[in-house]
């Protein structure tokens, strides 16, 4: 009966996340939809940074990658690279970073290097990237995964980017100075960590989505809150905005590309 | 005045030794294709290959045998997946076994940052709570001699020979790039030795007060090579061909057709004009 997907409810519920004015890392793929999204309804004066050195970034259409030209043709400025992880978010100078990742235990600790044995991996995965030190930094971080037993998992095979680490306070202990991950939103619905232990727990489901099929994407046994939020589906204006960016990104990617003579 | 231009191929032969530390730089923007095809040309073995993204040319270059240890942060292909030749080497030790040297981003580019300065090694509040140092023992910490606070340490990186992609350069060797610049200007004051191919040789650059532009004397070389960063791409020359990184996926995920797609385009081709060439009959 729903006319939106869980992958759009995604990118919305991450969108509306996001304050007018707010100094925000991209990642690419969803965050770079959800932040988009957010830009393009209610938040005009969000800045965007993507790694690659693009501030305050405007894109007409979504980047494949994080340095496409597009970013750098809409910024409003573009500034070297080292200076973007040291001057901006190793300065603190960045209010919210986005993560995704292929695990992530009840602590909001990530996996993107490797499944199996470091040494001899079943699958190696691209690695840290920008995402330790966004984790470490940024004010506060929003972490974004599909939810299977595999990907929320009760042991990480290799952790890249701190959460809470062990938990009941062991982050606040470190000299990280970001918050860690505040919000972790999933296709059936976001967890947000305990005040005293940090583990994550349930605190809002899509719409008709239920706590069973929450707890059986889970591979850690779920806390749940007490009262379970029912996150409002997408409006009109959000899937139309949403629609409409991958839309315009769709056809940009297919154009031709003339190669240079 | 002393020139500075080379061929590409007179630029490889004389800079680039087998065994050697190399770096061809360019994050996302500029990636240096044609330099790495060369390299791949001349059949160089046992590199120790740096850069932040790998990228599709790592790929190819490693998946064709001219390497045997990767200094790196993040080794996908951006938007995609998977570097599935990067992945065989690690592993499957196809074609050969490949040592991994990895990093974040903030450290590889603070490690160009000390390079570039000649210090001894880089400082950064980074690879906090994560299991990196325990996988590699070249990630170490050290003490604020002001405050006590433990920091991350890594060794600076100075490639043997760094290789870059930039708009112009004019003959003397001054090189001029803009658009995204990554940690370019990092890893060619870190260099030994710098090459750079560019799309235009230009008589004179005009004045860039805060224009990035490499000085003649840290250039060893410069080589002109039009659309030499395809299939990344060159602000204001041509766009990134998104669509052939996505096809990549599929000519890289087996090692027969990645092996018939090299020979036919990058082996057979006497220079990247070739390449692209091949590339048009293909379409």
């Amino acid at each position: 009966m729903s006319d939106w997907t869980r992958e759009e409810m995604m990118t919305v519920a991450a969108a509306r996340q996001l304050w007018d004015g707010c100094v925000c890392f991209v990642g690419i793929g969803l965050p770079s939809a959800a932040c988009n999204l957010a830009r393009l309804t209610h938040a005009p004066d969000v800045v965007l940074i993507y790694e690659s050195g693009t501030l305050g970034t405007r894109p007409d259409v979504l980047p494949l990658s994080i340095g496409d030209g597009e970013l750098a043709d809409t910024a409003a400025c573009v500034i070297p690279l080292p200076e973007v992880f040291s001057y901006l978010l190793q300065a603190g100078r960045v209010d919210v970073g986005f993560l995704g990742a292929a695990q992530v235990d009840r602590y909001g600790n990530l996996n993107s290097t490797v499944i199996g044995p470091y040494d001899a991996p079943r699958t190696r995965l691209p690695g840290a990237g920008g995402a330790t030190e966004i984790a470490a930094h940024a004010r506060q971080t929003f972490v974004m995964l599909k939810a299977t037993p595999r990907s929320l998992v009760a042991q990480l095979d290799f952790c890249t980017s701190a959460g809470f680490l062990a938990g009941n306070g062991a982050r606040a202990r470190t000299t990280m100075r970001g918050a860690g991950p505040q919000t972790v939103i999933t296709d059936y619905g976001v967890l947000k960590p305990l005040p005293e232990t940090d583990e994550l727990h349930l605190s809002a489901l899509f719409n008709g989505v239920t706590v069973d099929e929450a707890r059986a994407a889970t591979g850690w046994p779920l806390k749940v809150a007490e009262s379970v939020d029912t996150l409002t589906p997408p409006t009109p204006i959000e899937l139309e905005t949403l629609r409409a960016l991958h839309a315009r990104t769709r056809e940009a990617h297919r154009r031709p590309v003339r190669l240079p003579a | 005045m002393t020139s500075k231009v080379r061929t590409l191929g007179d630029a490889i032969a004389t800079h680039v030794r087998d065994g050697a530390c190399v770096a061809l730089e360019g994050f996302t923007h500029l990636i240096p294709f044609a330099a790495g095809h060369e390299i791949i040309r001349q059949g160089r073995r046992n590199l120790h290959l740096v850069r932040m993204t790998p990228d599709l040319i790592y790929d190819q270059m490693i998946g064709m045998g001219c390497a045997s240890k990767l200094t790196f942060s993040w080794g996908g292909n951006p938007g995609v997946g998977s570097l599935h030749r990067l992945r065989d080497a690690v592993e499957h030790q196809w074609p050969a076994p490949l040592a991994l040297d990895e990093h974040t981003h903030a450290g590889v580019a603070a490690a160009y940052s000390a390079g570039a300065a000649g210090l001894p090694f880089a400082t950064l509040r980074g690879y906090l709570g994560t299991d990196l140092p325990s996988v590699n023992p070249r990630i170490r910490s050290v003490d604020c001699p002001f405050t006590g606070e433990r920091l991350a340490a890594v060794p600076a990186l100075n490639p043997d020979v760094t290789i870059l992609h930039a708009q112009r350069a004019d003959r003397r060797g001054n090189v001029s790039m803009h658009g995204i610049v990554g940690a370019q200007r990092e890893a060619a004051f870190a260099a030994r030795a710098l090459i750079v191919t560019v799309e235009e040789i230009v008589d004179e650059l005009p004045p860039a007060m805060n224009g990035i532009v490499l000085p003649h004397w840290i250039v060893s070389a410069v080589a002109q090579c039009r659309g030499g960063a395809y299939p990344s791409y060159v602000h204001d020359h041509y766009a990134r061909d998104n669509g052939f990184y996505q096809r990549w996926d599929t000519i890289a995920r087996e090692r027969d057709g990645f092996l018939a797609w090299m020979n036919r385009h990058v082996l057979a081709s006497r220079d990247h004009a070739a390449f692209l060439a091949s590339l048009q009959e293909v379409a």
